[in-house]
C-alpha cells in the first residue's frame, strides 16, 4: 500500500514544486495564481466548507455512476439482443452523444430543479455512452470458438429463454472486462457532468463553490475546491477499479500490464 | 436431445447405437476459388474417422459443415444414418480448449446444460473428471491448469455433452508430444462406440486413432481413403506396421503437392 502510494505522491510533489517555483519566479499575484502553500493553507482553514460541498458533489457523481451504469448496461444488452433492435436504437445512442451535455444542462436544471437530481441526470448522461459502447463491444467480440461451441451445444435444445441463458452464462461474463474499461472511463468523466450541472444552477457542491469563489476573486479557494474534486475523482476511480478487480479476477485491472513487460 | 440416446451411465462409457453420418455434395467456394466441390464423406457408425490433410485444404470447413455451423462459401447435405435430425446429438472439441476463464473446471464441464436451461448434473460431471484424473482440479479456474489439463477439461466437457457424435478439430495439436500421446490414448478409450470425426494434420495421430483414415488434399481437394494398420485403436505408436504406414502417408501427402 505504502509502495503503491509513494509513486503518485512523488508525481504530486514535483508538480507542487514546479508550481511554487513558477509563482515565485514570475511574481504572479495571488488573485491570478496563488502559491501551493497558500492553497494548502486554505485547504486546512476551509476544510469544513470544502468537505460539506465535496460530499454533495461526491454523492451526485456516485448516483450518476450508478444510474448511468444501469442505463448503459440496459442499452448495451438491448443493442446486442438483435440486429433489428440495433438498427433502431444505435442512431439514437450516438445522437445522444452528438448533443453536448453542456447544452442540455440548462434544460435538465429546468426539468429536475436546482437540487441534486439535475446533476445526477447530467452525470448519468455523460457516463451512459462509454458504458454502453464498451459493453456492446465486449459482447460483440465474443471469441468465435466459444460462439461455435455454444451454437453446437444449444442446437436442438429449448429455444425459450435461450438468449437470456447465453447472456447470463457466456456473453455477459465474457464482456465483463470490457464493461470494466467502460466503467473506468465513466468514473473519470462523471465529475464533468456533476460540476457542469452545478455551474448552471445549484445551491451547493464543489462546482457551485468554485463559481462563488471565482466571483469573489478567492482563487485560492477555487484551487482548493479543484483539489478536493480531483481527490473525489481519484477515489471513485480506485473504487471502480477495485470493484471490477473483484468481479473479474481473471482479467486484471488497470494495474495489470504494460508494454514494459515484453522485455526479455 | 432425445432421451433414448442416453446410455444409463451418461457418457462414462461408450455408446451402443451411434448413427453413421453421410455428407453429400459438400462444397467450399469463394467466387472463382474452389477449395472443394461435389465431395462425399461417410462416417462409419460408432467408429473414429480421421480426416487428414495439409493446412488450409478445408478439413475444418468440412467439420463445420457436419457440425451445422454457418460458414461463408460452405454448402452440402448432411444426414444421419438413422434418419433423425443431427441437431443436439453432436459434441464439438477444438484445438483451443475454449474454457471459460471465469468459471472453474466443474462449471466449464457443465456449461452445455446451463446453456440449454437444464439443471446441471454435478455427480456425473465429477465422475467424468475422476475418470480423466482431473478431480483434484474441479474447483480450479483454467488459468491454474497446464495445457494438457486444460485440454483434458475440454475432453470432460465434450463427454459431458453425452452425444453419440463427436467432432474433433485438431484437439491435440497445441500439446507437447508426451502429453499428446497420452491424451490420444485416453481419448480413444473414452470415445469408444461413438461416431467420431477427428480432423488432424498429424499422420501418426490419424494412424493411431482412426478406424478409418481419409486424406483430403489437392486443389480442388479430393478425398481418398487410406487403409490404417490392423488392430484396435489406440494403436501403439511404436508398432512397426504403423511406422511403415506413416511413411506411405507422408509420401502420399507430399505427392499431392499441397
Amino acid at each position: 500500500m505504502v509502495k503503491r502510494l509513494a509513486a503518485p505522491l512523488v508525481t504530486l510533489a514535483v508538480i507542487l514544486l514546479l508550481w511554487q517555483i513558477a509563482v515565485m519566479v514570475a511574481g504572479l499575484p495571488p488573485f491570478l495564481l496563488p502559491s501551493p502553500a497558500r492553497v494548502g493553507r486554505t485547504l486546512v482553514e476551509q476544510a469544513g466548507l470544502l468537505a460539506s460541498h465535496g460530499a454533495i458533489t461526491a454523492v451526485e457523481i456516485l448516483l450518476g455512476l450508478i444510474f448511468g451504469t444501469i442505463m448503459g448496461i440496459g442499452a448495451a444488452v438491448l443493442l446486442s439482443a438483435s440486429r433489428g433492435i440495433r438498427r433502431f436504437l444505435l442512431p439514437l445512442v450516438v445522437a445522444s452523444q452528438a448533443v453536448p451535455v453542456f447544452a442540455l444542462a440548462p434544460l435538465l436544471v429546468l426539468w429536475f430543479g436546482y437540487g441534486m437530481a439535475s446533476k445526477v441526470a447530467m452525470a448519468s448522461l455523460i457516463i451512459f455512452f462509454p458504458v454502453t459502447v464498451a459493453l456492446a463491444d465486449g459482447i460483440a467480440r465474443l471469441d468465435s470458438g466459444l460462439l461455435d461451441m455454444a451454437r453446437v451445444m444449444t442446437a436442438g435444445g429449448a429455444r425459450r429463454g435461450r438468449r437470456l441463458r447465453l447472456l447470463v452464462h457466456l456473453f455477459g461474463p465474457a464482456a465483463l472486462p470490457a464493461l470494466g474499461s467502460g466503467l473506468r472511463i465513466a468514473a473519470a468523466v462523471a465529475p464533468i457532468g456533476a460540476v457542469v450541472g452545478e455551474w448552471v444552477g445549484a445551491s451547493g457542491g464543489l462546482g457551485w463553490l468554485m463559481l462563488h469563489a471565482n466571483a469573489r476573486a478567492k482563487i485560492d479557494l477555487m484551487f482548493a475546491a479543484l483539489i478536493v474534486l480531483a481527490l473525489v475523482a481519484i477515489l471513485l476511480y480506485r473504487l471502480v477499479d477495485f470493484a471490477m478487480g473483484r468481479l473479474t479476477p481473471w482479467a486484471g485491472g488497470d494495474s495489470a500490464g504494460t508494454f514494459e513487460e515484453t522485455k526479455p | 436431445m432425445v432421451e433414448s440416446d442416453r446410455p444409463a451411465n451418461g457418457g462414462l462409457h461408450g455408446f451402443s447405437s451411434a448413427p453413421g453420418i453421410s455428407v453429400r455434395g459438400a462444397a467450399l467456394r469463394f467466387d472463382a476459388l474452389v477449395h472443394f466441390e461435389a465431395l462425399d464423406l461417410d462416417l462409419a457408425p460408432g467408429r473414429i474417422t480421421c480426416l487428414l490433410g495439409p493446412s488450409g485444404v478445408g478439413k475444418s470447413s468440412l467439420l463445420r459443415l457436419v457440425a451445422g455451423l454457418p460458414t461463408a462459401g460452405l454448402s452440402g447435405m448432411v444426414t444421419a444414418g438413422d434418419g433423425r435430425p443431427l441437431a443436439g446429438r453432436i459434441a464439438l472439441m477444438s484445438q483451443h480448449d475454449n474454457l471459460l476463464p471465469w468459471a472453474n473446471v466443474l462449471d466449464n464441464v457443465m456449461l452445455g446444460d446451463r446453456l440449454r436451461g437444464i439443471a446441471p448434473d454435478v455427480p456425473r460431471a465429477r465422475a467424468l473428471l475422476r475418470r480423466l484424473g482431473m478431480v483434484a482440479a474441479a474447483d480450479l479456474r483454467p488459468a491454474a491448469l497446464s495445457g494438457g489439463m486444460r485440454q483434458r477439461a475440454a475432453l470432460a466437457r465434450t463427454l459431458y455433452e453425452d452425444c453419440p457424435i463427436v467432432l474433433m478439430d485438431e484437439p491435440f495439436s497445441a500439446l507437447d508430444a508426451v502429453t499428446r500421446h497420452r491424451l490420444q490414448g485416453e481419448t480413444a478409450a473414452v470415445l469408444a462406440g461413438r461416431s467420431v470425426l477427428l480432423v488432424t494434420h498429424d499422420p501418426l495421430e490419424a494412424l493411431r486413432l482412426g478406424h478409418h483414415v481419409l486424406v483430403l488434399s489437392g486443389r480442388p481437394a479430393r478425398l481418398r481413403a487410406v487403409v490404417p494398420p490392423a488392430g484396435d485403436v489406440p494403436r501403439a505408436a511404436g508398432d512397426p506396421t504403423l511406422a511403415a504406414a506413416q511413411d506411405a502417408l507422408f509420401a502420399a501427402l507430399s505427392d499431392e503437392g499441397a
